[in-house]
């Protein structure tokens, strides 16, 4: 228990823990003190000077060690000949602070001339305008003239892109130096700094591609002034014209807490559109964070030009069409979900299968999940409560690509104290924070996890943790080589389950894979053999992207297929369905975390559309099957009886709201910037159910590796995939298609990097670029998924020809 | 009289290793590390009243005894990053009584227990860098610097670093975070170098000349050293004279002596006709010093002193005299500093950085004849509203001479400027 320390601000007197700094002191007794340069996320600077304010102090009689009193009895309280910072100065046993005398007040005003000098006029044209620190800082206290010459602002660039998502205009910049230090201590990739001094300081990027981080977009939250502006919102719309709509993004399995910033506007034919996604808080998720990815892609899809839409009679005729080969084939049906789908549309298809009789598999390339649903972080759990004394392992995962918040929240518990061990074939970016990185070949994932407790230094580390909490991903992996990882994983946390902050955590490919293994729906090994001759009902995922599955789909008896866009499935299947997309429509989903969220629709749905549920509603209707009302509470309740992990979860359960530190909204946002508070609901987790799964496979066969060159998937935060598709200013991000392979084996293939070379995979020939990678260990190349001609495990590959010889500008 | 930090002006060679030993250089050296305890290193140059050269005149020995010895390793950090306008009295001692230098560092290394000490030079400094490494060689060969030195435990290691033209970079805390590699710009204190310094790690710094005094004070002692200036500011001080002044140059001479004295005996007085109008003890950023007909021997007759100063409305700083005569005006002068200070200034907070620029702007109206009466009253509430407020002396400094230029020489401002 933290040493309380007792002090007094303006006519308020309160007691805070040791260690607390006077502007948070203030806030949480309703004091505002106004600040630019300080975070509550991170350490102070000092800088900019507004939180200037009188502190006393009492008095020590410096002969005699002993406090100086007042005539009454009193402490004497010596004031400060200086006004000070009261972000830098930390409480102290009797200290006075007083923030709103006009000592005080003139300072802070002065402060504010002092930025407005130099500080253009552009409220009419600037985006912040109206959620902007300076301005609201400047309407309250500020002064109202100007004295300082027109003619003497100084002139500087406006239209800068520091990279190309990211623009800055330097001369609204207040060099407060808050997207500096969030990208060095919060993100770790310092890509930005300050470049020369005085009044020529200006911001800039030290990466080649410009500000090139994931989490670039969140300097745009917590810059105080519109200096840095996102490419796809700047100029978009005022912020009080927007209302911002609670969601979860479905992009991975993080779950971020998110809000859309929606409006109604005649640019879009006077529909309610997204304008952009901020981050909503939630400090046992995303903290006040986002990636760049849910930030820029995703919500576009609601206005693809490739929707799928039908009329009543359309929709009504393929209702009949659908129920009546489902009612007909019975058993001999087959339910494919994808994994973004909610938990009430999984519900939904899972009474229809179970009232057909049929099976119901889930579209993935991993597995694994019935040890994360035995063994996952049950109630109490928070990742950033874990520190000193606790041991995090990741496995086969580059979570910095795979999911970018986990990276932050790892990198924070490993400088916390935690023990974070990086077990990887390849380097990844979490590596530098990591307290041990375990290199292994690719196809060797198994034995080393299971070699990490014997491990002098990590294995003892491991049998002295307080708590455990392991990772694994899918670095290298198919659905095999996950379950198989997920297993070894699994030994390391077995015996600590159901303790909060210990567990198995899976990183997914997708928002809802969680969800979906909670209601015990497993991913589908053999598309061939559980299509053929069946009637396929495949909704929220497309496994024609692949010529050979889209053959195989050819072969079954009938498909009907539910999808957002238009897709190679759609394009094949008998009966189509249009679904609405995840900005259209409510529903919950639960994340890697066992957290179950609830996301709200954003903006009205495009006529002709339904949700994933509604449609199975009525398909399972028309079949003659029982079908509960699809609504989130209603589904949620029925969960609640079905299903032992759910047994806590009710729609008042996961809407709860509480209070979060640091403060966000509530009417400025200067302290924290423009996230979202979060009115709407924390989530709630799931509970532990004890007992083990077992899950029923053959063993991996271990030690033999064979020289065949192979392809192995990997994640790229920014590939081809449908929700970054939709975005094209991510399109130099995402790039062209790179096969990251070691010297040795370019060598051996004597190929280069930058070279361009054909492959031969899966039947298929594929031209990719060669970026060599020294830390790659084995012979591999890795493929990043979501491109032509991916993998969905470790395929064998032949590299057949040096196409094109690596050129100066070749290379992106 | 005899110089004891410009001692080259007594023995011209000092400033090779053969001569400086043969006068008894790095005998107190060894005898420290042979025979006393660093305890009592510390506290002579306590007792001694020695007080910090490079302008704050903080007492050494007080600044020494702030090291903690519960937190390793010390460091020992010698400030030539002189770069005040009108000071260059720690260039001449490096140039020609580097030695000299170089044993106070390593006694001041010894005294605080640190086995590293290092030497930041401003980069305009990068002759006397080379200089100073090839000494520092030198003394490596001759057994004074290194490993187990006369047969002791103690080690020491004396490393050079050069700064890259930032006047900030003399701020303590921006010249430690320049060592570190960073940008050269001011810490937040407390905490302070004594105890979060180099690396985090406690660390002593001290100005060229204040180290230069350490090994008169553990050679001779306490006793001798007060011998010499007066009593609350104790020892001999190098002041470097510049301005309208016939003999401009560096002086060594007791603290305590009088303007009347540095500008008059030694410098020569004033060119031909000239009268001193005003004065700036502490180089740019001293307040102007006012002198009249009526004043002037008040003014002449102040001891030079870190007290006595005061009563004249100025600061010693680091003893940079400038005089200006009459021949300038003070707009001028002024002008001068704020343009020096804008270029400065390294720009981490608010008042400083905008508000030099703004002061900037007013002056060069002024300079240029297109300034109106309100904007003498502007310029003094810019200077006003930025006193107080800024992260380091840099920014309070800078707006020293503007103040008191506005204050004390009104009639030089206000045929300036147009109703």
């Amino acid at each position: 228990m933290a040493k309380m320390i007792n002090l007094t601000i303006d006519d308020k007197t309160l007691s805070v823990p040791e260690g607390t700094l006077i502007v948070d002191a203030a806030k949480t007794v309703g004091v505002e003190i106004p600040v630019f340069c300080y975070h509550p996320k991170m350490e102070p600077a000092g800088m900019c000077r507004q939180c200037l304010v009188e502190i006393g102090r009492p008095m020590i009689d410096r002969a005699t060690g002993k406090p100086v009193l007042e005539g009454d009895g009193t402490p004497k309280v010596q004031f400060m000949p200086k006004l000070e910072t009261a972000c830098t100065n930390l409480v102290s046993e009797g200290m006075v602070v007083k923030t709103e005398n006009k000592r005080v007040k003139d300072g802070q005003r002065e402060i504010l001339e002092f930025l407005l000098t130099n500080h253009p006029l552009d409220c009419p044209i600037c985006d912040k305008g109206g959620e902007c620190s300076l301005q609201d800082l400047t309407l309250e206290d500020g002064p109202a003239l100007s004295r300082f010459h027109f003619d003497d602002k100084q002139r500087q660039e406006k239209n800068v892109a520091l990279g190309e998502l990211i623009f800055i205009d330097r001369e609204r910049c207040i060099q407060c130096g808050r997207c500096i230090r969030f990208q060095d201590k919060i993100a770790g990739e310092p890509v930005l700094g300050f470049y020369q001094r005085g009044r020529a300081t200006d911001v800039v990027t030290f990466s080649d591609p410009g500000f090139d981080s994931v989490f670039s977009g969140n300097t745009t939250d917590i810059c105080p002034v519109g200096a840095l502006t996102t490419v796809d919102f700047r100029f978009g719309a005022r912020p009080w014209e927007m209302n911002n709509m609670p969601s979860v993004c479905d992009l991975c399995s993080v779950g971020c807490n998110i809000s859309y910033s929606v409006r109604r506007e005649v640019r879009s034919g006077g529909k309610i559109v997204v304008k952009r996604a901020i981050p909503r808080q939630n400090e046992q998720v995303n903290e006040i964070w986002m990636c760049d990815k849910g930030r820029f892609a995703g919500y576009q899809t609601a206005e693809s030009k490739d929707r799928l839409s039908l009329t009543d009679e359309q929709f009504s005729f393929n209702v009949t069409k659908a129920a009546t080969a489902l009612k007909e084939a019975k058993q001999e049906s087959v339910i494919i979900v994808g994994e973004k789908l909610t938990n009430e549309d999984l519900f939904t298809l899972h009474t229809l299968t179970r009232g057909l009789g049929a099976e119901i598999f889930s579209w993935s390339q991993m597995g694994g999940g019935e040890y994360t649903r035995a063994l996952g972080l049950p109630p109490g759990s928070n990742l950033g409560d874990l520190g000193a004394g606790d041991v995090i392992i990741v496995a086969a995962s580059d979570v910095y690509n795979e999911a970018p918040i986990y990276y932050l929240r790892l990198k924070a518990a490993a400088s916390r104290g935690a023990t974070l061990v990086v077990a990887a074939a390849r380097a990844t970016k979490l590596d530098q924070f990591a307290s041990f990185v375990v290199r292994y070949a690719y196809g060797d994932e198994v034995e080393t996890i299971k070699g990490l407790e014997k491990k002098d230094k990590i294995g003892k580390l491991i049998s002295e943790a307080k708590n455990t909490v392991v990772f694994f991903g899918s670095d290298g992996l198919g659905f095999e080589g996950t379950t198989e990882l997920a297993a070894a994983c699994a030994g390391y946390v077995r015996s600590k389950a159901g303790k909060a902050n210990n567990g198995l955590v899976g990183i997914w490919q997708n928002g809802n894979a969680q969800g979906v293994w909670e209601q015990g729906i497993k991913p589908l090994v053999n598309l061939e053999k559980t299509v053929k001759d069946k009637v396929v009902y495949i909704v929220g995922a497309n496994p024609a992207t692949d010529l050979v599955n889209m053959a195989v789909l050819k072969g079954a008896k009938f498909v009907i297929a539910q999808s957002v866009l238009e897709n190679e499935t759609t394009q094949i299947a008998d009966v189509v369905f249009a679904s609405q997309a995840h900005t259209e429509r409510e529903g919950t989903m639960v994340n890697a975390e066992r957290r179950l969220q609830h996301a709200f629709a954003a903006v009205p749905a495009l006529s002709g559309t339904k949700p994933d549920c509604d449609i199975a509603v009525e398909i399972g209707k028309a079949c003659g099957i029982k079908m509960d009302v699809p609504s989130v509470a209603n589904v949620l309740k029925r969960l609640a009886e079905t299903e032992k992990a759910f047994v806590n979860i009710s729609l008042a359960a996961v809407d709860k709201v509480e209070e979060q530190w640091p403060p966000v909204g509530k009417g400025e946002e200067y302290y924290s910037g423009t996230v979202q508070e979060n009115k709407n609901g924390l989530g709630a987790k799931l509970a532990h159910v004890s007992g083990f799964i077992s899950a029923g496979l053959t063993p991996a066969k271990s030690g033999e590796r064979d020289e065949i060159l192979k392809a192995v998937p990997v994640t790229q935060l920014y590939d081809h995939s449908p929700e970054v598709a939709v975005n094209p200013n991510l399109n130099d991000r995402v790039g062209i298609l790179k096969i990251g392979m070691n010297r040795p084996t370019a060598e051996k293939y004597q190929v280069a990097d930058a070279d361009t070379v054909q492959l031969q995979l899966a039947g298929k020939s594929v031209e990719a670029t060669v970026k060599i990678d020294e830390s790659i260990t084995g012979n591999v190349v890795t493929y990043p998924r979501n491109y032509a001609g991916s993998v969905s495990k470790p395929t064998a590959v032949e590299l057949l020809a040096r196409l094109q010889k690596a050129s100066a500008e070749s290379m992106n | 009289m005899e110089h004891f930090l410009l001692r080259h002006r007594d023995i011209p060679d000092i400033g090779k290793l053969e001569t400086y030993l043969k006068h008894g250089g790095f005998e107190t050296f060894k005898k420290a590390l042979t025979s006393m305890k660093p305890q009592q290193l510390i506290d002579e140059v306590k007792n001694s009243g020695l007080r910090g050269r490079g302008g704050a005149g903080f007492p050494a020995g007080m600044k020494w005894s702030f090291i903690p010895n519960n937190i390793w390793p010390h460091y020992v950090v010698c400030n030539a990053d002189e770069s005040e306008p009108g000071t260059f009295k720690d260039r001449e001692i490096m140039e020609k009584n580097p030695f000299q230098l170089l044993e106070g560092v390593a006694l001041t290394c010894y005294a605080n227990s640190a086995n590293e000490g290092y030497i930041y030079l401003r980069g305009e400094f990068y002759q006397i860098r080379n200089f100073l490494d090839q000494c520092i060689k030198e003394l490596e060969t001759a057994g004074f610097l290194g490993k187990n030195l006369f047969g002791t435990d103690y080690s020491l290691k004396i490393k050079t670093h050069l700064g890259a033209g930032a006047y900030i970079c003399g701020e303590e805390t921006a010249l430690l975070e320049s060592i570190e590699g960073k940008r050269g710009q001011p810490r937040v204190r407390p905490p302070f170098p004594a105890v979060v310094g180099l690396y985090g790690k406690p660390t002593v710094i001290n100005n060229v000349e204040t180290l230069t005094n350490v090994p008169l004070i553990i050679e001779r002692g306490a006793e001798w050293y007060r011998s010499m200036g007066t009593e609350k500011s104790p020892g001999m001080k190098v002041f470097s004279l510049s301005g309208n002044i016939n003999k401009p140059g560096n002086y060594e001479l007791p603290l305590g002596t009088t303007f009347r004295e540095l500008i008059f005996t030694q410098g020569g007085g004033l060119p031909e006709g000239r009268k001193v109008k005003g004065i700036m003890p502490a180089g740019a950023s001293s307040s102007i010093i006012r002198v009249d007909d009526e004043t002037f021997d008040k003014v002449m007759d102040t001891p030079m002193d870190y007290e006595n100063v005061q009563n004249v409305g100025s600061l010693l700083g680091s003893a940079s005299v400038i005089v200006i005569d009459d021949s300038h005006d003070m707009d001028w002068v002024i002008h001068k500093t704020i343009h020096f200070f804008k270029h400065e200034s390294c720009g981490k907070c608010t008042p400083c950085r905008d508000g030099n620029y703004w002061m900037m702007k007013i002056v060069d109206r002024i300079q240029d004849g297109e300034a109106v009466a309100e904007d003498l009253t502007l310029l003094k509430s810019v200077a006003d509203q930025m006193y107080g407020k800024c992260l380091c002396a840099l920014g309070d400094f800078s707006t020293m001479a503007v103040t008191s230029a506005l204050e004390r020489f009104p009639e030089d401002f206000e045929k300036k400027v147009t109703a």
